[in-house]
C-alpha cells in the first residue's frame, strides 16, 4: 500500500479513542448542531455497556446498550465521528467476550457485568 | 483542463462539515505533463497527450524517448501516455503540466478504468439468471436453460446470453463527486465506487452530464 493512501486512512483516526473495553460503563458525548445557530452546538450524554467494538482505524465504531424506562437501547457510535466529543469510562466491566450481545436477552440480575477487579 | 491520468489507491470513509460519513475512492491523480496538443487543423480532433506515472529510462523505446525529448521528457518517462478527448482545441501547449489543482472548481467528474476479471462466470453470476430448484428433485441448478425457439428460427439469436468471460472491460462511472482535492499530495477523493482493482489506471474527466 502506498504510503499516501495509509495516511489518509489515518487522518480522521482520533489517537485517544479507545481507551476502554467491551463490558465497560462509558459515557459518551455527542455534539448536537444547534437549529438556529450554525457552528454551534451543545452536548448530550449517553452512558451504557459497551458490547461491541466494530471496524478499524477510520471507521471504528462501537454499540452502546442501556435499558432506559425498561426499554433496552443501543446506539453505534463512529469513534473518530467529529460529532463524538468524547468518551469517558465510568466503570471498568469483567467479562469473557468480544460481543455481548446476549446482554438483549437478559433482564435484571441477568443482565449485571462483574465489575474488574483492577483497571 | 477536462482530464487527468491517475491511479486508484483504495477506498476509504471521511467525515463531511456535517459530521456525515462519506464512502470515498483515494485517487492519486498527476502532475501529468502535456505531451502533444491535436488540433482540429491538423488532425481533425481535440485532444491531450498526457503522461503518467514513471518509468525506467531503459526500458523505454527509443522510438518513444525522440518523442518524450520534444517536451524535454526524455530524462523522467512516463509509465503510461494517454489520449483525453476534448471540445475544442486545447489552450495548453505541449510543455505544460495538468495537476488535479485544475479539478477544484469541477464539482462531478467521470471516472474510467478496467473492471476486475473475473474469468469464465456462469450465467447466474455473469448474467443474473435465477437458475433452477435446489430441491425437490431439482437436478438444474445455475444452468442457462433453453436458448430459443423451434424450427423457427431454427438457430440461436445474436447476443443471446451465455457463460463466458466476464470483467476486465473499460467501463466508465459517471457523475461521481469530488469530496476533497489534495494539491500538494497529487490525490482525488471521489464519493463512490471506481471500476478496477487497487493501483489500476483510472482516467478521471469532467463529468459531461453535470
Amino acid at each position: 500500500m502506498s504510503t499516501k493512501y495509509q495516511k489518509i486512512l489515518r487522518e480522521y483516526v482520533k489517537k485517544d479513542a479507545v481507551n476502554f473495553g467491551i463490558g465497560d460503563t462509558v459515557k459518551v458525548q455527542v455534539k448536537i448542531p444547534d437549529a438556529e445557530k450554525a457552528g454551534a452546538f451543545r452536548l448530550q450524554a449517553y452512558s451504557g455497556v459497551v458490547i461491541s467494538l466494530k471496524g478499524e482505524g477510520n471507521s471504528a465504531n462501537i454499540t452502546v446498550r442501556r435499558v432506559a424506562f425498561g426499554q433496552g437501547v443501543e446506539r453505534i457510535f463512529p469513534l473518530n465521528s467529529p460529532l463524538v466529543d468524547s468518551v469517558t469510562v465510568e466503570r471498568r466491566g469483567s467479562v469473557r467476550r468480544a460481543k455481548l450481545y446476549y446482554l438483549r436477552d437478559k433482564v435484571g440480575k441477568g443482565a449485571r457485568i462483574q465489575e474488574a477487579s483492577r483497571n | 483542463m477536462s482530464g487527468i491520468i491517475g491511479k486508484k489507491l483504495g477506498m476509504t470513509q471521511v467525515y463531511d462539515d456535517k459530521g456525515r460519513l462519506v464512502p470515498v475512492t483515494v485517487i492519486e491523480a498527476g502532475p501529468c505533463p502535456v505531451l502533444e496538443t491535436r488540433t482540429q487543423a491538423k488532425n481533425g480532433y481535440s485532444a491531450l497527450q498526457l503522461g503518467f506515472g514513471a518509468k525506467k529510462v531503459k526500458n523505454v523505446t527509443k522510438a518513444v524517448l525522440g518523442h518524450l525529448a520534444k517536451t524535454g521528457n526524455d530524462k523522467t518517462p512516463p509509465a503510461f501516455i494517454r489520449e483525453i478527448r476534448l471540445t475544442a482545441d486545447a489552450s495548453v501547449a505541449p510543455g505544460a503540466v495538468v495537476t488535479v489543482e485544475s479539478f477544484k472548481d469541477f464539482g462531478f467528474v467521470d471516472v474510467q478504468g478496467m473492471t476486475k476479471g473475473r474469468g469464465f462466470m456462469g450465467v447466474v453470476r455473469r448474467y443474473r439468471f435465477r437458475g433452477g430448484r435446489a430441491s425437490h428433485g431439482g437436478g438444474w441448478i445455475r444452468r442457462p436453460g433453453s436458448s430459443g425457439m423451434r424450427e423457427w428460427p431454427g438457430r440461436v439469436l445474436a447476443g443471446k446470453r451465455y457463460p463466458g468471460h466476464m470483467g476486465a472491460v473499460t467501463r466508465t462511472v459517471q457523475n461521481l463527486q469530488i469530496v476533497q482535492v489534495r494539491t500538494e499530495e497529487n490525490v482525488l477523493l471521489v464519493k463512490g465506487a471506481v471500476p478496477g482493482h487497487r493501483n489500476g489506471l483510472v482516467i478521471v474527466r469532467k463529468a459531461i452530464k453535470k
